[in-house]
């Protein structure tokens, strides 16, 4: 890649006291690329997402956001610095007590310092992006789990991130409204938005991703194209886990 | 006694006009009294309770262990003990502070103690997401403490502070020990005057007219801020 990455993690420890999550881990996600992490549960796939945005502290090692680390950053410099990720959620978060706009609007005005009319004319933009701007003035209790993944989608693009950060952005969805929630993300993709998954979607990842990571025990055990670690996988455990995942899902 | 006599009795007993009409206007001052005392104890005791919430979650432990200490001694001690101290003891400190004052500052203190731990059990509750959600968005602690969290624990809240706003207006009644002219006082004077026991008859109505409606808004304001989650 002639550009330098958008996002990039280079030698990133966690330690939770004297458990280790996650050792030496090296990614590089380019712009416009998705980048699919799999693997097993508690292999520190979500921490290694949240350590991109500094919801998770790194015990040590870098991480570059458009070429600027944010590890090191001070504090006071943070809350700038996390505006350049949107992070999706596997439980939504929603705020439950306003409005589907409403929620797409706070951050705008109160982090971006927006003005209310331009954002709102965001918000609305943002949610016919993703296919519920007729829902606007609903709260989010009345939407199924399907619209409210994608509302929270909605409220993390209204504030222009440079990349997404999907924490299993669909494990807590009924099968048939995940589709929906993985349209908007091909969407993006599409797009030219920068993309980090987190998710057991394989079938998604076998489709949309450009890379695949898999993640065992802290470590990165193997990365490359879908069709290199779907088709050809060179780690046992990797093997292993796909094999596993695909007794499970059935027609995989 | 009959029936008819009995009731007649009952009557001059509790009712009686004579009494009423001459103790209504010292009632409906004193009545004037309690409403503006409770309308500064609820605003105050709730504000105070507010801020001293926010500061606990800060999480520092230089101010969670003074508010956390005040919250537990102020909800443990019984009112009156602390406005008898207030009224009769710290004038030997040379503190001089009139009846209505050391209500109001006793009671708007019991109301925040209460208000701090309600509005505190609120924010523990809020799942963890909902902070994450904000801080993930480039909103500040501060920011997201007062526009996403906040407002949920003020909603989770709303039927305790209620209850505990009423219950503490309610002691208004202790002014009547150090002179306070509020509904108690002025009833029980008139009716250790009067020999009559209409004026408690009043004050009974007067905390009726007061508190019903009270009682009836909050119904009210807890309908209007629940909502499904």
């Amino acid at each position: 890649m002639a550009q330098t990455p958008m996002l990039e993690i280079t030698a990133l420890e966690k330690r939770f006291g004297t458990v280790e999550v996650l050792r030496s881990i090296d990614l590089k996600v380019g712009r416009g690329e998705l980048v699919f992490v799999i693997g097993p549960s508690g292999s520190g796939k979500s921490t290694m997402l949240r350590c991109c945005n500094r919801l998770e502290e790194p015990t040590s090692g870098s991480i570059f956001i458009d070429g600027r680390n944010i590890v090191n950053c001070p504090a006071a410099e943070l809350n700038r610095l996390r505006l350049q990720t949107g992070m999706v959620f596997q439980g939504f978060h929603l705020y439950p007590h306003m409005s589907v706009v409403r929620n797409v609007m706070l951050a705008q005005i109160k982090a971006l310092k927006r003005d209310k009319v331009t954002a709102r004319t965001r918000a609305m933009d943002m949610l016919d992006r993703v296919g519920l701007a007729h829902k606007a003035d609903a709260m989010p209790s009345e939407l199924s789990g399907g619209q409210q993944q994608r509302v929270a989608i909605a409220r993390a693009l209204a504030l222009n991130p440079k990349v997404m950060l999907f924490d299993e952005p669909t494990s807590a969805l009924d099968p048939e409204l995940v589709g929906s929630v993985l349209k908007v993300m091909k969407d993006l993709r599409a797009e030219g938005m920068t993309m980090l998954v987190v998710s057991h979607e394989m079938a998604f990842a076998r489709e949309a991703a450009d890379r695949v990571v898999f993640m065992d025990g802290g470590v990165v055990v193997e990365q490359g194209p879908p069709e290199a670690i779907f088709g050809n996988p060179q780690h046992d455990r990797t093997r292993a886990f796909l094999s596993r995942v695909s007794h499970h899902a059935g027609a995989e | 006694m009959n029936a008819p006599a009995g009731f007649q009795r009952f009557v001059e007993v509790f009712f009686d006009g004579a009494i009423i009409d001459r103790y209504l206007p010292d009632l409906l001052s004193a009545m004037v009294t309690t409403l503006w005392l409770g309308a500064i104890i609820i605003v105050t005791g709730v504000a105070v309770g507010l801020v001293l919430a926010c500061l606990r979650s800060l999480q520092v432990w230089w101010l969670t262990v003074p508010i956390v200490m005040f919250a537990d001694i102020l909800r443990a001690l019984p009112p009156l003990v602390l406005i008898l101290i207030f009224y009769f003891g710290l004038p030997g400190l040379g503190v001089m502070m009139s009846g209505p004052l050391v209500l109001f500052i006793v009671l708007a203190a019991v109301l925040a103690a209460f208000c701090e731990e309600i509005f505190w059990a609120g924010l523990t509750a809020l799942p963890r997401g909902q902070w994450e959600a904000g801080r993930a968005t480039g909103m500040s602690f501060a920011q997201t403490l007062i526009w996403v969290a906040l407002p949920q624990a003020v909603r989770m809240g709303v039927p305790s502070l209620v209850n505990r706003s009423l219950a503490i207006t309610k002691m208004t009644a202790l002014g009547s020990v150090i002179g306070v002219k509020e509904v108690l006082a002025v009833s029980s004077s008139a009716q250790a005057m009067s020999g009559s026991a209409t004026p408690l008859t009043m004050a009974a109505a007067a905390y009726l007219a007061i508190f019903l409606p009270a009682v009836i808004l909050a119904r009210w304001l807890e309908r209007r801020f629940s909502w499904k989650v």
